[in-house]
């Protein structure tokens, strides 16, 4: 935001403007795009969810809207728009509009300190991670709210299996993702993956290759499959027993945002990883690009859902079983371990 | 100094829920009341007759062929062996004799059809734990077995294909060939669908060692087929009291071992399928091999079958869900006096409310899946 603002400061019309207004209109700027991108991101997302579990499935998938089905979600999209809104009689009226905003826009915020590429950062905080780990939280809170305002049993089992969730899962994601930060001793997230670059074949600097980091990487993944609520964590709106959890009660426009909102995490998740562990936009070879960088988020958000056609689902107490009797001593030890070193190795 | 007054501990109540009609979990139109704490069931009482279709006072009311395709309709997953069952009865009944090559088909669309109904239960057991790619790949196996259906029947749901002392229409060489092909290729389907089902380690801990049914409980509850035999109960009717002609071929009956857990849990009871779909393979290639040239298809009867006046019979037969019984009293006229049908699944289900109790709801959805209820034969 900082060298869009030095830009637009080159014209004189809008130096006019006070600093304050200046601020404002580069933020909605920055929000509009960013919207954009989102929603160009899940569409891509859900069409390519929809032809992997098609072909896993010995299906072709959406085929007839655009080239092999491309165009098929946004068809999908106006259909939601379209259609009527529904909303429960014994409905919390005001909860209810307002937790599929609430689920979408933390994830919108997220996006904010995602660096979209080398020189693309819409906001470069120096706290980043921080502020990552922050956001998503939101998420739970809109999610609990649906729920509750449904007036519905079923979604307020999902709501309270998603508080469980979120909460034990927060814990052992954030652990995961101290130690690439231990290792480049910054929240930034820029400067983490600066830190990455060269090394052998141009690759050996990941931080994946660290012992610690490469245990972090693993474990990260796995939390991150269950903030995100995908399979074989997907109780939240596990179809099979709480009908659709959480967003039972929701249909049309409403029920797209949080579906855009799944999506879009996914993605945040994803780039998280690949900022933290696999070198970001630094590519074999000393290249680096902004291409590089997509194509090994789509590798690890095709991983996710490989996971999800594959595997079945945890029973709740086995899910929290993973959370606190695996992942978290796992973190515990690996943030000791790695400090450990860190302090024997600059010694 | 006056003790401080305690604060009275929280009065809370059991959530009521109701699981069904309408539930994605239930197989059709079964209502389960469930009175949870937290996750915990703590009482679950199914409620039946969502889809009660006065079966037995239409069996009074019509000819005794006619009401083949009401049998059709009652275990719809399985229509053969309930058509085959209602046929038998009649025939028994009117002491009509079937031909020989009329009692191959016969075994030959039986055992077709368990393969396909076991199949929708491999599938949806595995939906039940969130599993979504099994089902589909299951699908498209069943598919070739309709498909093998169609071509002998011309149905695909509803067969209708049994008749009184026979069967509707004549086997063909496509069919035959048809089942060759799928033989060749099913073996090595199900033995993959096995690794990416079966044997995933989460699929087992999630089945293993849950629901647990012992095989005096079993028995004591009238349970019959696959989970009675998932219980360690070794018995099968087509072993056991040989009907049709079931005495001339060499199969094992699988019964449940407990091999990822205790006998007669959820594991045994999907397993105990998994396996008679391989020894109904067996007895097709052995039918295959052994299907007799020429002779009749149905028996000559009577346009109107008129049973002697008194009459009655209870004839059996193994279905893949259970045995499917038909209990008739003729007066000597055309129709039934009074005909009584035992369902096996209104049977097995009536263990649900003793299993439930204590079990979280996940589990609750996936015990109720290996009973591989068909409401339509519950209900009747």
């Amino acid at each position: 935001m900082s060298i869009l603002l030095s830009w637009c400061q080159q014209i004189s019309l809008f130096n006019a403007l006070p600093l304050s207004i200046q601020y404002l209109v580069l933020g909605v700027v920055c929000a509009v795009i960013g919207l954009t991108m989102v929603s160009v991101v899940s569409l891509i997302a859900v069409w390519m969810e929809r032809k992997i579990s098609a072909h896993m499935q010995c299906r072709v998938g959406p085929m007839h809207v655009g080239w092999h089905g491309v165009l098929q979600t946004l068809a999908d999209g106006f259909k939601l728009m379209l259609k009527e809104d529904i909303i429960p009689a014994m409905a919390d009226r005001w909860l209810f509009i307002l937790a599929p905003f609430l689920v979408f826009s933390g994830a919108l915020l997220s996006w904010a300190v995602i660096p979209l590429s080398e020189s693309f950062v819409p906001a470069d905080l120096n706290i980043g991670v921080l502020y990552l780990l922050a956001t998503s939280s939101i998420v739970a809170i809109g999610i609990i709210m649906a729920g509750w305002a449904s007036h519905n049993k079923w979604s307020l089992y999902g709501a309270m299996r998603t508080a469980a969730q979120f909460l034990s899962y927060e814990i052992p994601t954030a652990l995961h993702i101290l130690p690439p930060v231990l290792l480049a001793g910054s929240l930034n997230l820029g400067e983490i993956v600066g830190q990455q670059a060269g090394g052998f074949l141009g690759v050996g600097n990941w931080f994946l290759w660290n012992p610690f980091c490469f245990i972090a990487f693993v474990a990260y993944y796995i939390s991150s499959l269950a903030e995100t609520n995908r399979t074989p964590f997907d109780l939240p709106e596990s179809e099979s027993e709480l009908v659709s959890g959480f967003h039972t009660e929701y249909s049309g426009i409403r029920f797209s945002f949080f579906f855009m909102a799944e999506y879009a995490d996914m993605f945040v998740v994803s780039a998280l990883g690949v900022l933290l562990f696999l070198g970001g936009w630094h590519g074999p070879f000393g290249g680096s690009s902004f291409v590089l960088y997509f194509l090994k988020i789509i590798v690890l958000m095709s991983v996710t859902m490989w996971l999800r056609w594959t595997l079945p689902r945890l029973r709740i107490d086995q899910l929290m079983g993973v959370c606190w009797k695996f992942l978290i001593p796992l973190g515990l030890i690996n943030i000791l371990l790695a400090s450990a070193w860190m302090a024997f190795s600059q010694s | 100094m006056a003790k401080a007054a305690r604060p009275k501990p929280l009065q809370g109540e059991p959530l009521i829920i109701q699981m069904g009609p309408q539930h994605p979990s239930t197989h059709g139109v079964l209502r389960v009341e469930l009175e949870t704490d937290g996750e915990i069931v703590s009482k679950a009482t199914p409620h039946i007759g969502y889809l009660h279709r006065c079966k037995e006072k239409i069996g009074e009311k019509i000819p005794y062929e006619q009401y083949v395709p009401y049998s059709d309709r009652m275990d719809y997953l399985a229509a053969i062996n309930t058509n085959w069952t209602w046929a038998m009865a009649v025939e028994k009944l009117a002491g009509i004799e079937v031909p020989a090559r009329a009692e191959w088909i016969r075994v030959f669309v039986g055992e077709l059809n368990r393969i396909a109904s076991h199949l929708v239960f491999q599938g949806c057991f595995g939906l039940d734990l969130g599993a979504i790619t099994p089902f589909l790949h299951c699908f498209r196996e069943r598919e070739m077995v309709l498909d093998i259906l169609e071509e002998l029947s011309g149905g695909r749901l509803c067969f209708n294909y049994m008749r009184i002392g026979g069967v509707a229409g004549d086997m063909t060489p496509r069919a035959m060939q048809m089942t060759q092909d799928f033989l060749t290729q099913f073996r090595s389907k199900l033995d993959s669908l096995n690794e990416l089902l079966s044997f995933n380690q989460i699929f087992i801990r999630r089945s293993a060692n849950i629901g647990v049914v012992t095989a005096d409980e079993a028995i004591a509850y009238g349970w019959t087929g696959p989970i009675l035999r998932a219980s360690g109960v070794d018995w099968d009717l087509r072993r056991d009291e040989p009907y049709s002609i079931y005495d001339q071929f060499e199969f094992d009956v699988p019964v449940g071992q407990g091999l990822k857990g205790q006998v007669g849990d959820n594991w045994d009871r999907y397993w105990v399928r998994v396996q008679e779909m391989y020894q109904s393979m067996r007895i097709l290639e052995q039918v295959i091999v052994g299907f007799p040239e020429g002779g009749e298809f149905k028996a000559k009867v009577p346009a109107v079958i008129r049973p002697p006046q008194g009459a009655e019979v209870y004839v059996r037969g193994e279905c893949p869900r259970g045995e499917v019984a038909f209990y008739i009293i003729s007066d000597g006229s055309g129709t039934p006096y009074r005909m009584k049908v035992r369902g096996p699944s209104f049977c097995n289900i009536s263990a649900l409310e003793a299993i439930a109790k204590d079990m979280v709801v996940a589990d609750l959805v996936s015990t109720l899946g290996t009973f591989d209820l068909v409401m339509g034969e519950v209900d009747r």
